[in-house]
């Protein structure tokens, strides 16, 4: 039985830029998601009444209603990063769970390459909300001396998401995997209904902890 | 014994340790979590929707350290440095 656990099959290549597994799941979840995107968004602007229509609009409503909640006021940059955040991460977990499709959240480059994202948003939206000044003053509060500590954080945290993601599907995923080895068939199930419930929990965590960092970043200098 | 064989046995007795402590603080303190969380909704039953937000977020914080351990667990069982095997 062959393991995977950090390797990522190289595909093929194209020109000198090596192909792998996780890029191409990644690739057709996305092209997907756009596809399944632009659908809803015909029939939200000709067919309103239609059910993909308000399944759209409740979706739309509970990140701007989440996002809300959390930064305290509505901000659309914010509920359209975190629901595409969420959107993906659930689309790659649930292509796992199709046989032979190995899930692109359960790899490391993946999920780093996610949690990169969020890193950048934090002093982009700090910076658009108070300024520079204003959002490196931040750093120096309540004291000069914490300031390593605030970097410390913000490093550990990024961290902290990809490896949360990775390692939750890529566990979820390995436990089928021996499961299937040692039982056989049919005796995973449980485990896999499992791994769709942490899938979706896993994204929505994803996504509500990007939304609170960035949202502490919007109201750092408003205590 | 040769190198390989100790380097083998303390990884795998290292690997093992890793997951028994972490497991031990992941449950501790998602046990104490379930506790408050059970408690505030016994008090206010209005709020669940908002204690079970709250609820599985912290939930999973704590989980993470676990799932740490078991990532480290598994770079020692299958990528360890040491014994040149290729991760994967």
């Amino acid at each position: 039985m062959q393991l995977r656990i950090f390797g990522d099959p190289v595909l093929f290549h194209i020109g000198p830029v090596p192909v792998t597994e996780t890029m191409t799941t990644s690739t057709v979840v996305t092209v997907v998601l756009i596809g399944a995107a632009a659908i809803v968004r015909h029939m939200v602007r000709s067919r309103p009444q239609h059910w993909l229509a308000v399944v759209a609009f409740v979706v739309v409503e509970s990140f701007d209603g989440l996002v809300e909640d959390i930064v305290g006021r509505r901000q659309a940059i914010v509920a359209t990063l975190a629901g595409s955040l969420f959107l993906f991460i659930v689309a790659c977990n649930i292509a796992g769970q199709l046989p032979g499709v190995h899930p692109a959240t359960g790899s490391l480059a993946t999920t780093s390459a996610l949690a990169a994202v969020v890193f950048l948003s934090v002093p982009i939206a700090g910076i658009s909300t108070h300024g520079v000044w204003g959002y490196i003053k931040h750093y120096f509060r309540p004291n000069p001396l914490l300031m390593p500590l605030h970097v410390i954080s913000e490093l550990s945290r990024t961290l902290a998401l990809a490896v949360r993601l990775f390692g939750n599907i890529m566990s979820g995923h390995l436990v089928v995997a021996l499961l299937v080895a040692l039982a056989g068939f049919l005796v995973p199930t449980p485990i896999m209904a499992l791994d769709l419930l942490i899938g979706l929990l896993q994204a929505y965590i994803f996504a509500v902890l990007s939304t609170v960092y960035i949202g502490a970043a919007i109201s750092a200098g408003e205590e | 014994m040769n190198d390989h064989t100790i380097i083998a046995v303390v990884a795998t007795a290292g690997a093992a340790l890793t997951m028994a402590l972490g497991a031990i603080g992941a449950a501790a303190g998602e046990s104490r979590i379930g506790v408050a969380a059970m408690d505030a909704l016994a008090r206010q039953p209005d709020e669940a929707s908002s204690i079970t937000r709250t609820l599985f977020v912290s939930l999973a914080m704590v989980e993470s350290t676990a799932i740490f351990c078991l990532v480290i667990a598994l770079i020692l069982l299958f990528a360890n440095p040491f014994t040149g095997t290729p991760g994967g």
